[in-house]
């Protein structure tokens, strides 16, 4: 390696260091100030310092005091049951626009790529409105279903951008063989976008636990809450518990971290793939 | 082979009536709604033309909050960009342990803007927070502002917490743009004498050229629609100072129940938006004829 060569790596290592840690200060603050009790951090507030003893009392109080664990479940329920029916239906649509040629299919492409676009403030008082209409507002169905017909445009855009790349000729070969139309798309087009369906998964579930303004919306019980309205509702109770917003703050962020940190390629790749979103 | 033209209408039918549903048809609702006096509570009401969109000009809440949108795209724009682009271009040097890095850098993608807010929250604190203790810990505490209570800094505040996260956005899409960089283009320029200035401006920025439209389509957007981390933070105040478009539209559609004037709230950023997402679709399918 060449003197240059070296001195480059030093400039690299030491700026992407610095850089990180910029980067990570406010997490680092958020867990450390989770860790710590209510006495030490009124006492004179040292951010950085490590708590003089490891607390569990902030989690302990946000767990069991302030509902974090319905809050939870609800996350956990509304986030996987809309990723799988997104991910579900927009294969289907997809499907159809990526290989039939029929009359509508640019203007069904068009109204699907144009709605992923819009504004969603242009939505918000016709949905709750139809959702109180229906009996939908305040249930789990109603933010569930909403969630699924929210994603489609841009579910439906992202995989028929990957099935698009997918050689026709394999579909007809199994044409010839006999397969009937549903049979191509279960037998062979799932298997063959899979990664895309991963990708995209990852990022659904992703976007849809860290949703906040149409759970705000549509749902009202403290019981049917997700997580990150139970954080806001909890922000009033305990605002000055600082240790029980941060340990609360972190168990919201948690989950979507170990997806991305398990699931980073995928993430990436979809994150990339369908940039115009989140 | 016969083909049976109804075929990709049954794959399409569920999602497309769902879509239509809670997407499409509430757009032109939301058109109806803005040119009445609808208040979400009364069963009638009563069309009144343009009055709503007349009103806005008028209502110093309302253009506040546009102002702010307007300081929110431009520091997405002319900061994200640069430093996003700046950190993208460092942690694509092939240096062993860059995967850790990047890594790290990302991490804010996964957050929500709930967690941001809450956590910037303690950040920005006037008393106590990070950033004051920070100032008068190393003797600048003059500098030490109590930013989210004072109008004139509370938006600039907002938007250094947002950067945060799309500083980290921006460096994404570079990164996978900085991938179709032609190597060998960039040897030989490094052959041909080309200083490491002249190779960033005449082969990698030309080549980043679509992730750079990516990029800043990305960032206009999401500007305007920025709404939970200002809701969770300050909910716009104090007195709308901080308050920006969705902001506002929530607050009176849905706290002060004029659904009508909300809705106009929410043609006007609609036309907004229109514009860059036009831009954009232009950039996206120019190459691709089969659309």
């Amino acid at each position: 390696m060449t003197k240059t060569a070296i001195y480059k790596k030093y400039l690299f290592y030491i700026l992407s260091t610095i850089i990180v840690i910029i980067w990570l200060i406010p997490f680092v603050i958020a867990v450390l100030t989770s860790f710590k009790t209510m006495d030490e951090i009124s006492f004179g507030a040292n951010w950085f310092r490590l708590p003089k003893k490891w607390s569990l009392e902030g989690y302990i109080t946000a767990w069991k005091n302030a509902h974090i664990y319905t809050y939870y479940l609800n996350t956990f329920l509304i986030a996987a049951v809309s990723t799988l029916g997104a991910l579900f239906l927009s294969s289907l649509g997809a499907y159809a626009l990526s290989w039939y040629d029929f009359k509508l299919r640019k203007p069904i492409l068009i109204t699907f790529v144009a709605g992923m676009l819009i504004p969603f403030q242009m939505l918000l008082i016709p949905v709750y409105k139809f959702s109180v209409n229906t009996g939908l507002y305040d249930t789990y169905p109603g933010l569930i279903l909403f969630h699924i017909a929210f994603q489609l445009g841009f579910c439906t855009f992202f995989l028929r951008n990957f099935m698009v790349t997918i050689p026709k000729s394999i579909f007809e070969a199994a044409k010839i063989d006999g397969a009937n139309d549903f049979k191509i798309y279960y037998s062979i087009m799932l298997p063959l976008i899979k990664p895309a369906i991963a990708a995209l998964g990852i990022l659904e579930f992703t976007w849809i636990w860290n949703d906040y303004l149409w759970a705000l919306i549509l749902i009202q019980s403290d019981t049917k809450k997700p997580i990150t309205l139970g954080l806001t509702t909890l922000q009033g109770q305990w605002v000055t518990s600082w240790n029980v917003i941060a340990a609360a703050s972190i168990l919201a962020a948690i989950v979507p971290i170990i997806v991305f940190l398990m699931f980073q390629k995928y993430f990436i790749q979809g994150l990339t793939m369908g940039s115009v979103k989140g | 082979m016969k083909k049976k033209w109804w075929i990709p209408y049954a794959f399409l039918a569920l999602p497309l009536t769902m879509y239509l549903i809670w997407v499409i048809i509430p757009i032109f609702q939301t058109v109806i709604i803005s040119f009445t006096d609808w208040d979400s509570v009364s069963p009638s009401y009563n069309f009144i033309g343009l009055e709503n969109y007349k009103m806005l000009f008028y209502d110093y809440y309302f253009l506040t909050s546009l102002l702010n949108n307007i300081k929110w795209m431009v520091g997405f724009v002319i900061v994200a960009i640069p430093i996003g682009l700046g950190i993208a271009m460092l942690m694509d040097q092939k240096f062993k342990g860059n995967k850790f890095f990047k890594t790290m850098m990302y991490l804010p993608m996964t957050l929500s803007f709930v967690v941001i807010g809450e956590i910037w929250t303690w950040i920005l604190e006037p008393n106590h927070g990070v950033i004051n203790e920070f100032l008068r810990g190393i003797g600048l505490g003059n500098l030490a502002k109590p930013w989210l209570s004072d109008p004139n800094l509370v938006t600039y505040a907002l938007i250094f917490a947002a950067l945060w996260r799309q500083i980290s956005y921006a460096m994404v899409l570079f990164l996978a743009g900085l991938q179709s960089v032609p190597t060998e283009q960039v040897e030989a320029a490094y052959v041909d004498g080309a200083n490491s200035w002249q190779r960033f401006w005449y082969v990698i920025l030309p080549a980043l050229r679509p992730a750079m439209v990516i990029a800043i389509t990305v960032n206009i957007i999401d500007s305007l629609r920025a709404f939970d981390i200002v809701f969770v933070i300050t909910r716009g105040g104090p007195f709308y100072s901080s308050s920006v478009m969705a902001n506002y539209m929530y607050i009176e559609s849905f706290n002060n129940y004029n659904m009508g004037y909300g809705a106009s709230i929410a043609v006007i950023q609609f036309f907004i938006t229109l514009g860059f997402i036009i831009w954009y679709l232009i950039n996206s399918f120019k190459k691709e004829d089969n659309l």
